[in-house]
């Protein structure tokens, strides 16, 4: 490059603002290409909100619903059930709900907006295998003093009523609850936190 | 030289003279093979570079006749493998290159990358071809996992499963970040088929593109040796290091002879093991998909199971992953953390020889309890191995200065 004649300061500013410019644009460029990669339209539309209705759904009877690829379960306790959950505190991991993943108004002893109403993840915590549901009161093969509960068949983890892990089994927390409100007293919305809440 | 040039030499060279005022291919040849001096006494170590760019043809060529058949959407790529392995004329013949291909890249890989330290191949001044080196090990790890994905069985959705999840271990972007990986809430049709767009095209370009210039930079200096000193100290009259002998004919007689080898070995694997007891193919991957059924056993393919057991060794999760990138991530600085003044094992005095011993011992001691169930007593046994594999690094930077070395010769020894 000739240098004689030339204003260098000129020349390096010319540089340096081309650059910039050229930098910045592509930014810019870049821009579409990496939110094309953010879920579609189509997957939204698929991954929206789910409704469910609650009628005709009785006390102690559960129906299993898919949201975003997994499978959601809407347990409806009786009163027995809810009475007991906190006879068992003792033998789970995390009865407070401190360490496991729920919205900040599941952060109670039943886990729940309303508590007759058990809105939970079936994924186990574990590796994400589906667990059975055992409702029934009485001695278990795994468990002598089972107060009803979730069993996953995979690798023997517990949880209660509450989808509360027990002590000793591989899943390290409890059962995830979504995200969820009621709509009115007989129809669920799973994927939508009440107003205001998180 | 006394006997006339016939006409066909005569327009031979005619031909060549024009090709060379056009494009030049005869000085190339001149520069970097029959004219590229590599030292002599290259042994079996050496053969590993060109096997891997063997193979890596043998990736490409297959790879692109197995696009020919294989859909990539979540539908239907179980079912079109299937189809490639039994329909197709041949397709279970270039599955099973490619599949076993991979095996023997990673296989080739770390004896290439073990080679280096032997020999301090990475030592001044060749740290950017190591440095290369390792951005082509990279990309060859990403390129690996999207592949293994592709046939849409159970251990390519799980795996892929807990591979994206290690990017939702940061904190407050890892969410987004691994919702932007798969775009969608799970592992979806959309996952596959970006994977599929990087395994074919993008990540291969990368790779073409840092193995050009891995040569580059090794034909900048020559070859190390396991000598560890510099041929082109001692030059003869002409200009040629003295212990140097022409890459062309001497080394592509060497790495023709070492293809042949490779192949009885790489075709005996296809033709009878190509599952390879469920290393190169994993059992669980004969079952398709189910984002609803997660396998009992989760664990990656062979070559990525040493640093997963560094992740399992780790009790918290953020940690885990951070020290699981770290082992990869340490490697780049190898260059500078051996401060030996000698740069071959073979004048470095036992201290090394202990130290590198049990580093190979702890990385393959790691893959195997990688793929383990992990028991609390194969957990502890991660942990110290972990504690080995980094400690090597942590010692050689304190060491190598002071330790003992041997006198280094002059000239090559054979």
């Amino acid at each position: 490059m000739p240098t004689d004649g030339v204003n260098k300061k000129r020349r390096r500013f010319l540089v340096a603002t081309t650059s910039v410019v050229g930098a910045v644009g592509a930014g810019f460029a870049a821009v579409p290409f990496i939110e094309s990669w953010k879920p579609s339209a189509k997957a939204q539309a698929v991954g929206a909100p789910v409704q469910v209705s609650l009628d005709g759904l009785e006390p102690g009877q559960m129906i299993k619903v898919q949201w975003r690829g997994q499978t959601i379960g809407i347990l409806r306790r009786t009163e027995e059930i809810i009475g007991s959950l906190r006879e068992i505190d003792g033998d789970l991991r995390d009865p407070g709900s401190r360490e496991s993943e729920q919205p900040v108004f599941a952060q109670n002893e039943a886990r729940a907006l309303k508590e007759e109403y058990l809105v939970v993840n079936m994924h186990c915590t574990h590796l994400g295998c589906v667990p059975q549901v055992l409702p029934q009161v009485g001695p278990q093969p795994f468990e002598e003093n089972w107060k009803g509960g979730f069993f996953c068949p995979c690798h023997k983890s517990k949880f209660d009523m509450a989808g509360r892990v027990y002590k000793g089994v591989p899943a390290p927390t409890n059962l995830r609850i979504p995200p969820y409100s009621f709509l009115d007293d007989s129809t669920l919305i799973i994927g939508v936190n009440p107003e205001g809440a998180v | 030289m006394a006997k006339p040039a016939s006409s066909f030499s005569k327009s031979s060279h005619a031909f060549m003279a024009w090709i060379d005022k056009r494009l030049p291919v005869s000085s190339f040849w001149q520069a970097h093979m029959a004219g590229y001096y590599a030292p002599k006494n290259f042994n079996f170590w050496y053969y590993m570079g060109s096997l891997a760019l063997f193979v890596l043809v043998i990736q490409i060529l297959s790879g692109i006749f197995l696009t020919m058949h294989y859909k990539p959407s979540a539908e239907e790529a179980f079912a079109s493998v299937e189809y490639i392995m039994r329909d197709v004329e041949w397709g279970w013949l270039i599955r099973y290159l490619h599949s076993t291909g991979a095996s023997f890249f990673f296989i080739l890989v770390y004896l290439h990358m073990f080679r280096s330290f032997l020999y301090g191949s990475h030592r001044a001044p060749r740290e950017l071809l190591w440095i290369f080196g390792m951005l082509i090990y990279l990309a060859l790890m990403a390129e690996a996992f999207m592949g293994y994905v592709l046939p849409w069985g159970q251990m390519s959705y799980w795996g892929a499963q807990v591979i994206i999840n290690l990017f939702g271990a940061i904190a407050s972007i890892g969410e987004p970040l691994t919702e932007w990986i798969r775009g969608d809430y799970f592992i979806s049709d959309a996952t596959l088929n970006r994977f599929f767009a990087l395994h074919v095209i993008a990540l291969p370009i990368a790779l073409l593109g840092l193995v050009l210039l891995h040569l580059v930079a090794l034909h900048e200096n020559g070859s190390n040796n396991p000598d560890g000193i510099e041929i082109k100290a001692n030059k003869d009259e002409n200009g040629i290091p003295k212990d140097g002998i022409a890459f062309h004919p001497y080394y592509t007689v060497k790495d023709i002879f070492g293809v042949s080898m490779f192949l009885l070995i790489f075709a005996f694997v296809i033709f009878f093991w190509p599952e390879a007891g469920g290393l190169f193919l994993e059992h669980d991957n004969f079952l398709p998909a189910n984002p609803l059924v997660t396998p009992e056993h989760i664990k990656p393919v062979w070559y990525f199971t040493p640093y997963y057991a560094i992740l399992k060794a780790v009790p918290d999760k953020l940690m885990g992953v951070i020290l699981m990138f770290a082992a990869v991530g340490i490697l780049f600085f190898l260059p500078w953390l051996d401060r030996s003044p000698v740069k071959s094992v073979r004048y470095k005095g036992m201290w090394y020889k202990i130290m590198l011993a049990l580093f190979a011992i702890a990385f393959v001691r790691l893959g195997m309890l990688g793929m383990s169930e992990g028991t609390p007593a194969q957990t502890i046994e991660m942990r110290v191995w972990t504690f080995v594999y980094f400690g090597f690094f942590v010692l050689l930077f304190f060491l190598s200065p002071r330790l003992k070395t041997k006198p280094v010769p002059e000239r090559l020894t054979h």
